[in-house]
């Protein structure tokens, strides 16, 4: 039953899932789901929400977007704990915050299913395994770093980290620059960091600021508009 | 001891906590704290960091927070950064949650994402630019980042696969 319930909102939701993904969309596009106040996700054990986060935590190499499409399938398709719905509402306000998309996805969706608890294990679930690994390699790492052999694959690597940023430069700009005020935020924001060698938690804090400042002016603005066509009407 | 914690605690509480637009983005204000303010690793082994991170499971700001913490203070060390990164994060997600679910879409937030967006292009090219004198260092290297730059941008090949491969390629000319 609850399979012939997922497909239905899956394919009504194909449209909007696209414009949370390229930013804040318009949620009403979405359609909601009513809940009862009594939710049946209070049958979810604990132990299981960090299980399932565990496993997607240890799976996901580069973390960030790679981490996404792995939470759907497995709390979404797999257990059926979430809505697709519900999903593509998280998506929209994970990347709304600062820190690691995959992390926020992680706290919203335990919060959803069981509350604070249910946040908790599921951050810790996501985040452990990387903890973990880490660990392990930042032991052998700081012994092993002073063995030519070591030193020669980092030394092989460190451009190729340059060439990835760069790539990422590009790849970003394609998607987040989208007109004549995105550029000059851009442009204004490499020349605070490269030339001004500004904090980047201050540049962060400005261009926030500036967004806020510039949606106002623009909305009070377009509201103007809207009010003298109508007076001259 | 107390004192190294605290430190670990709220430098990468400040990563977490101002960290937008996710993976390289991060990198700066990562940097900025660990290698220019607090001088816990040099330039390049952050570079290396970067690079362990792409190939290991995880956000590259918690493989980092986690190896920092262990080189500076050990596993309690690694402990205390890694909560320091994530608590932003976890408090401002369930802070959201419950706003957006009761107001389903807030201008503010959404005025505020709109000037960072376009910042996080900066915050990468700047992070590119920083990365420069210790990866770029003769011909050779040079010759490395333009071929990731192109196997990446033309001919979209996994960028994990080219790190091994440089690092295959560095271990049998530096050795």
């Amino acid at each position: 039953m609850k399979d012939t319930n997922k497909n239905s909102t899956k394919s009504s939701l194909g449209d909007c899932t696209q414009d949370y993904k390229n930013g804040i969309g318009n949620t009403d596009a979405c359609p909601q789901e009513e809940f009862p106040s009594t939710d049946p996700r209070d049958d979810i054990s604990l132990w299981s929400i960090f299980v399932s986060f565990f496993k997607i935590g240890a799976f996901t190499f580069g973390g960030g977007w790679a981490m996404v499409p792995l939470i759907r399938k497995e709390l979404v398709d797999r257990q059926g704990w979430l809505e697709d719905s519900e999903f593509v509402d998280i998506l929209a306000i994970a990347q709304s915050g600062p820190g690691p998309i995959a992390i926020n996805t992680s706290v919203l969706c335990g919060n959803k299913m069981r509350g604070f608890p249910g946040a908790i294990v599921a951050t810790l679930g996501s985040s452990l395994p990387s903890f973990l690994v880490i660990l392990v390699i930042a032991n052998f790492f700081l012994k092993v770093k002073e063995s030519t052999a070591v030193q020669a694959v980092f030394k092989g690597m460190r451009p190729a980290i340059f060439g990835l940023l760069i790539s990422a430069v590009w790849q970003v700009g394609k998607k987040s620059i989208t007109g004549a005020r995105d550029i000059a935020f851009a442009a204004v924001g490499a020349g605070l960091l490269l030339f001004l060698d500004i904090n980047p938690i201050f540049v962060v804090l400005l261009a926030a600021i500036s967004g806020v400042v510039y949606g106002s002016i623009e909305h009070s603005r377009s509201a103007a508009r809207y009010d003298d066509t109508k007076n001259s009407a | 001891m107390a004192d190294i914690l605290l430190q670990l605690f709220v430098s990468f509480l400040k990563v977490g906590a101002f960290a937008f637009g996710g993976g390289y983005a991060m990198i700066p204000l990562i940097s900025e704290e660990v290698v220019t303010n607090r001088g816990w690793l040099a330039m390049e082994e952050f570079i290396d960091v970067i690079a362990i991170s792409q190939g290991t499971p995880g956000p590259i700001a918690i493989n980092s927070a986690t190896f920092v913490g262990f080189k500076v203070a050990g596993v309690v060390g690694s402990v205390t950064a890694t909560f320091g990164v994530v608590l932003p994060s976890f408090i401002i997600m369930m802070v959201l949650g419950r706003l957006f679910l009761r107001y389903k879409e807030v201008p503010f937030v959404k005025y505020m994402l709109s000037g960072i967006r376009p910042i996080v292009v900066a915050l990468i090219l700047s992070a590119a630019l920083s990365v420069l004198p210790n990866s770029i260092t003769g011909l050779v290297p040079g010759i490395i980042s333009a071929a990731v730059i192109v196997a990446i941008l033309v001919f979209n090949i996994d960028p994990i696969l080219l790190l091994v491969l440089s690092g295959v390629l560095g271990f049998f000319m530096y050795r």
